[in-house]
């Protein structure tokens, strides 16, 4: 019954999601439609990022090379071929490729696999490794191929990027691609395999002597995740209308670390709400940017930058008291809600919830 | 029929040999008991049998369901597991934050044939498959009375029913072979009695070859068929629970000999 009820809850809220990206495409300008886009798209990054640091427990930080992958897919593939030799005018496109023209899903799906591949060969000598190695290692990893993306002047235009991608501004399209991502994470972590992964974050030892092969699981979290990010980095070439090698560095990566932290490390939800706090919460923050006068006095601090500041105060201050982030390791539910708003100072009683 | 046997594994660690010349052999259906002072190489014994560490000579070789005999050394734990070998561990090792379920649930995942997209898509043989595993592990929590608290993360558990939980974990992977890293450590007599028959009723449900490490003496002569005893790595002596009482080196390992100052 229950399971039933939150199954048609579930598909209500997602058709009135899907509504409102309907009516923010229409009915709002083109500013509010970039942040929500941008939001979705940081959403599904942080998801996939999520997948492998936060459930599976292994510290990554190679999200901005697997983009890369993905973001360069959409960007060799969907340039109208006419448009091409205006693009990459320094040297012409290799013969192989020039002619190969797809539409955007394929392109994406494209550079999702070209994203796991690269994460199955990368995966073999660096999943051995454990806490800050493996950091090091993949970040490591995610340089070199921006590197290697740079210096591949025949197939990515090199240092000089590759514009004229046909621009994306369709709130729809990106809303499937999320809701889609967002369901398929949400399904795989309740199966058999989701548990599997999370048996590795809490204890490798004992996840191994319970029979959970720790390198083939490794292997297929990391995957899934290079996957998703670099459909997550296509849509965001398509979001910009050009990449550049410059837009992939390393620092990128540390976006999706802080949505995955301030949601929860191993949250689902939690990694929607990081992205929309930290776009959204980012653009929001302007304010404080602009000069300010308050009866006839101009407040010294306001001006450009100033935001940062603020925003750095609210992130240390949340961290502080929300050591484990918004959601920790908890979900969002139905069931909770429900209970919420039945009796809304409930959740003061809970035990054995909110502790430690 | 013998199930586990090691031909003389020893193990070192840099200048240290943590267990030399180790020589078990374990029939079917037995209890099998492997004591020792503190340090005497007992839990290195059972990580080298299963696969945490490869032994530096020697081999363990594991008579499989169809008698095979396979030599298990350099293989990873979790094939070893899936062999039918199981274990627990000394300081317990739970999945502190998951709940009760999900700890006995993730050790079903080991004879999961859907591939992890089936799994994702929840396809009709991936779910016919959870259900059975779902199944088996309602019936071993209800049988340590866990049931009622299977939504309760396994930290927050009594130390003794977290004992319990894992021993309960390792069931439900489906072993021939378990064994228990001291299994009543840290138990008053009246939980050591109820663990006592505890052992003694899976050994005969699951039709379990048990080998486990015990200080309790009192528990290890009262379950044990056979006794192996270590210490400094070395088998002193090993019997049955009678002939280890009487042993002297035994005696002397444990209690100390006297020496003329």
């Amino acid at each position: 019954m229950a399971k039933k009820r939150n199954l048609i809850l579930t598909v209500i809220l997602l058709a009135g999601l899907f509504g409102l990206a309907w009516y923010i495409n229409f009915e709002t300008d083109s500013y509010l439609r970039r942040i929500v886009n941008l939001c979705m798209v940081y959403a599904i990054i942080g998801l996939s990022m999520n997948l492998t640091n936060g459930f599976t427990g292994q510290f990554s930080l190679g999200q901005a090379g697997f983009m890369a992958i993905g973001a360069y897919a959409v960007g060799i593939f969907t340039v109208p071929v006419s448009l091409r030799p205006s693009v990459f005018y320094a040297a012409p496109m290799h013969p192989a490729i020039a002619d190969i023209h797809m539409p955007l899903w394929l392109a994406l799906i494209v550079g999702g696999l070209c994203a796991a591949l690269v994460a199955f060969l990368i995966g073999a000598p660096v999943l051995r490794l454990r806490g800050d190695y493996l950091a090091v290692a993949t970040l490591g990893f995610s340089e070199i191929i921006r590197i290697v993306i740079t210096n591949a002047q025949t197939i990515t235009n090199g240092a000089l990027g590759i514009k004229d991608i046909p621009p994306l501004n369709d709130v729809r399209y990106i809303f499937a691609f999320t809701a889609a991502v967002f369901i398929f994470i949400t399904a795989l972590i309740n199966t058999s395999y989701g548990r599997a992964f999370k048996a590795i974050r809490e204890d490798e030892i004992a996840a191994e002597a319970m029979g959970i092969d720790l390198f083939k699981h490794k292997s297929l979290a990391f995957m899934l995740s290079a996957f998703f990010a670099g459909i997550g980095g296509g849509l965001y070439a398509a979001l910009l209308g050009t990449v550049d090698p410059k837009n992939f560095l390393f620092t990128l990566t540390y976006n999706f670390l802080l949505i995955i932290v301030l949601g929860g490390m191993g949250s689902i939800t939690g990694s929607m709400i990081g992205s929309i706090l930290v776009t959204a919460g980012l653009e929001f923050l302007r304010i404080f940017d602009e000069p300010l006068e308050l009866f006839g006095v101009a407040i010294p601090l306001f001006r450009p930058g100033f935001r940062m500041v603020i925003f750095s105060v609210l992130l240390m201050a949340l961290v502080l008291f929300w050591r484990r982030g918004i959601m920790g390791t908890r979900e969002f539910t139905w069931d909770k809600t429900i209970a919420f708003c039945k009796n809304p100072f409930g959740i003061f009683g809970r035990k054995g919830v909110d502790k430690a | 029929m013998t199930i586990l046997r090691t031909d003389g594994i020893m193990m070192r660690f840099g200048g240290v040999v943590a267990v030399s010349n180790l020589q078990i052999k374990i029939e079917e259906h037995e209890i099998v008991a492997l004591i020792g002072p503190n340090g005497a190489g007992k839990t290195t014994a059972f990580n080298m049998i299963t696969g945490i560490y490869t032994p530096t000579e020697g081999n363990v070789l594991y008579t499989d369901e169809h008698g095979r005999e396979v030599k298990i050394t350099g293989k990873k734990p979790s094939d070893i597991a899936k062999l039918g070998i199981a274990r627990t561990f000394q300081n317990i090792r739970l999945f502190k934050e998951l709940s009760v379920y999900e700890n006995v649930m993730i050790a079903k995942h080991l004879h999961l044939k859907a591939d992890f997209f089936s799994a994702a898509l929840h396809l009709p043989h991936y779910k016919a498959e959870q259900v059975k595993a779902e199944v088996e592990v309602e019936k071993l929590l209800k049988s340590v009375n866990l049931w009622e608290l299977r939504e309760e993360k396994a930290f927050s558990l009594p130390y003794g029913q977290q004992r319990h939980l894992e021993i309960v974990r390792a069931l439900a992977t489906n072993p021939r072979l378990l064994l228990l890293d001291e299994p009543a450590a840290g138990m008053n007599p009246k939980e050591t009695e109820e663990l006592t028959a505890f052992i003694r009723k899976i050994r005969e449900q699951y039709q379990l070859t048990i080998f486990m490490i015990e200080h309790h003496m009192e528990l290890v002569m009262d379950i044990s068929d056979r006794i192996y005893v270590l210490d400094f790595g070395e088998t002193i002596a090993s019997g049955t629970p009678q002939a280890i009482q009487d042993n002297e080196r035994v005696i002397s390992a444990y209690l100390g000999v006297e020496e003329d100052a």
